[in-house]
């Protein structure tokens, strides 16, 4: 028996929704499989992992705070992504967000004048822009590959705000610990929603799916990309410029992945730590392909991303398991994705083995 | 600057340089057959790991690399599965292999983290050592130092000098030629992937066994990534990425000699160092585009499907 790819005529619609939905499908099998090999009882960890999390108020509001950094960063790759260009420095573009407004509201915001917020998610954003647009430049002066470029710049970051917070931007009364002074209340998202940390950083994230939504499939330039990515040399002949697209694609990753930052330090965190980020700018890149690089798949994408991660919070503290099962779980998934992925263009057709023997002979 | 210091900074460079000199070979074999492997520091991650238990568990560094091997060789084969079998995109591949890399890395290494290996000295070290003037000079690296030139070598040999190595080559420019010809493209690219695979397990093996000797997570921090350009940088020759690796491993040390002559440089500022100069070297080579096209695979990144 030969297994063998056909290629279909054209991509099929449906196994490009069903997809994801059969990567997360396959993923949970998974789950399934190791509970029983390590000896759990699989439903309860199920329960642990999906129920649990979210079965309070406050949970739930956790859940949007934890989606809103994952949809917000995932929106603004998909842009870049869907004309071949691979930020894959958002974790270190969320970092400068973070270092930029969070240093903003440390030095200069006093009283409530009610400017603070406003122009630390400026500050943030541009902080993200900028560390997008190394990468940029360098990929559009001299061809260096984004990706090993961004990438890099995510260890920079990284070190650059250790640095702060373990240097000049310390506590003074924080006993010691590499932090920052806590942010004042006026630097702060407003809380949304009583008896949980839901803010108002997740209505930026709302409006960056809807925005997103109107540049891919409602504007000429989301067009243009669309075409560099599926057909450069089209693109070229058409006068679409190639290194418009780069810097388009880097920068929209760099302002969201900078919006993020703000979203982290002006929310849960409200002070600087040695991390800004945990993992959220390389889980994103998950959530943005598990959402086909479409806005309302992404929306859906970054929740079901945000409860992989507070359901390894739950089964690190009620099951005694390592918090890393995410990490594991997201690197599956996106490996299932991929794989099932082949189907979109490909059929698969069982054939008897050596069939040409057969007609020859 | 005295002769002894001179050679204590030559050993640190060799020491420093050698994972990033395992990694990048392997790197270099795969990308020659057409396929960019950009999880390196996944696999490079899960070797480490598991040379590290290997090696508590038996007291044995090479039992240690052994697993790290084949733990990054069975990496690379599910990587080979999803971009070659079943022809996704290479680059999404690789990331996916990075992160799940990550992901298993410090699940595996949970119970590890922060721990210690304390190696008895190897015999054969002690006898090295006898010999008088260059016996005592010898012992001071670690034979994974020794083999990693024996690693360039064959690697040299074999891709320039043996026919398997042409067609591996003529894989990485034309695949529908060579399978035109007759030549199993598929089998060949599964082969110098996991080829890759097993040298990214051992120079994640040698980190957390000789180099540090510790598990921490992500403890390989970018080394696998530094790799990747330091392919670019060598424009796909094995010396030249033979010496990249060797030039990273003394920017690396300069930073440990640095602090220790107490320059008044914050260590973030030195740390950053090798990300900076990878991010410049890059820049340097790529932006002579016919350099990179005239020593780049053609059909490097593209998947291969010969639909019959």
């Amino acid at each position: 028996m030969l297994i063998n790819f056909v290629p279909r005529a054209a991509p099929s619609r449906a196994m490009q929704y069903a997809s994801p939905l059969l990567a997360v499908a396959l993923m949970m099998v998974l789950g399934f499989i190791l509970c029983i090999a390590v000896g759990r009882n699989p439903l309860t960890t199920f329960y642990v992992f999906t129920i649990s999390p979210v079965s309070t108020l406050y949970g739930f509001g956790e859940l949007l705070i934890k989606a809103a950094p994952l949809v917000l960063i995932a929106m603004g790759l998909a842009i870049g992504f869907q004309s071949n260009i691979w930020n894959i420095g958002a974790e270190g573009q969320l970092t400068m967000g973070a270092i930029c407004a969070g240093g903003l509201a440390l030095h200069y915001a006093s009283g409530d004048n009610g400017f603070a917020l406003p122009a630390m998610i400026v500050a943030g954003a541009g902080g993200g822009m900028l560390w997008a647009a190394i990468p940029a430049f360098l990929r559009s002066r001299f061809n260096a590959s984004e990706i090993l470029v961004s990438l890099m710049l995510n260890y920079v970051a990284q070190l650059l705000l250790s640095y702060l917070v373990y240097g000049p931007w310390r506590d003074p009364q924080g006993f010691n610990f590499p932090q920052s002074r806590p942010l004042p209340p006026d630097a702060l998202y407003p809380i949304l929603l009583g008896d949980t940390r839901l803010n108002a950083g997740v209505l930026i994230a709302l409006a960056a799916v809807l925005l997103g939504w109107l540049l891919m499939k409602r504007s000429f330039i989301g067009f243009q990309l669309k075409v560099t990515g599926l057909a450069e040399p089209a693109a070229r002949y058409a006068g679409f410029s190639t290194k418009r697209a780069i810097w388009f694609g880097m920068l929209a990753g760099g302002l969201a992945a900078g919006l993020a930052g703000v979203g982290e330090v002006a929310g849960p965190l409200g002070q600087l730590f040695p991390t800004a980020s945990r993992g959220y700018g390389y889980a994103a890149i998950i959530v943005a392909f598990l959402g086909r690089l479409n806005p309302v798949g992404i929306l859906i994408a970054g929740l079901f991303m945000s409860l992989l991660y507070l359901g390894g919070e739950a089964a690190q503290i009620e099951l005694n398991l390592p918090s890393a099962v995410t990490g594991l779980f997201q690197g599956t998934l996106l490996f299932f994705l991929l794989a099932i992925d082949v189907l979109v263009n490909f059929r698969i057709v069982v054939s008897p083995a050596r069939p040409l023997r057969e007609t020859v002979s | 600057m005295t002769g002894s210091m001179l050679i204590s900074i030559v050993m640190a460079t060799l020491v420093a340089g050698t994972p990033l000199a395992y990694a990048a070979l392997g790197e270099l074999v795969a990308e020659e057959s057409g396929v960019l492997n950009l999880g390196i520091e996944g696999m490079m991650l899960a070797g480490a790991v598991t040379g590290f238990i290997a090696a508590s568990a038996t007291n044995s560094v090479w039992i240690g690399v052994a697993a790290g091997m084949m733990a990054g060789a069975a990496l690379a084969a599910v990587f080979a599965v999803v971009a070659i079998t079943l022809l996704a995109s290479q680059v999404a591949a690789g990331l996916a292999l990075a992160i799940f890399g990550t992901g298993l890395s410090s699940l595996l290494g949970k119970g590890y983290t922060g721990t210690s290996l304390v190696l008895e000295p190897s015999s054969v070290a002690a006898v090295v050592n006898q010999i008088p003037i260059v016996g005592p000079l010898l012992t001071q690296l670690h034979p994974l130092v020794y083999l990693s030139w024996l690693l360039f070598a064959g690697v040299n040999y074999f891709l320039y000098k043996t026919k398997a190595g042409l067609i591996l080559r003529a894989v990485g420019e034309s695949p529908a030629s060579a399978h035109a010809i007759g030549y199993p493209v598929i089998r060949i690219r599964y082969l110098a992937t996991i080829f890759g695979g097993a040298m990214s397990g051992v120079a994640g093996a040698y980190l957390a066994t000789v180099y540090t000797p510790l598990w921490t997570e992500g403890m390989t921090a970018g080394r696998g990534w530094i790799a990747l350009a330091l392919v670019v940088f060598g424009t796909w020759r094995p010396a030249r990425v033979l010496f990249g690796a060797y030039l990273f491993g003394g920017v690396t040390t300069a930073q440990l000699f640095a602090q220790g002559a107490g320059i008044p440089l914050p260590p973030e500022l030195m740390s950053s160092l090798p990300y900076i100069a990878t991010i410049v070297v890059l820049v340097l080579i790529t932006r002579s585009r016919t350099l990179v096209r005239m020593n780049a695979p053609a059909a490097l990144g593209q998947s291969f499907h010969a639909y019959a």
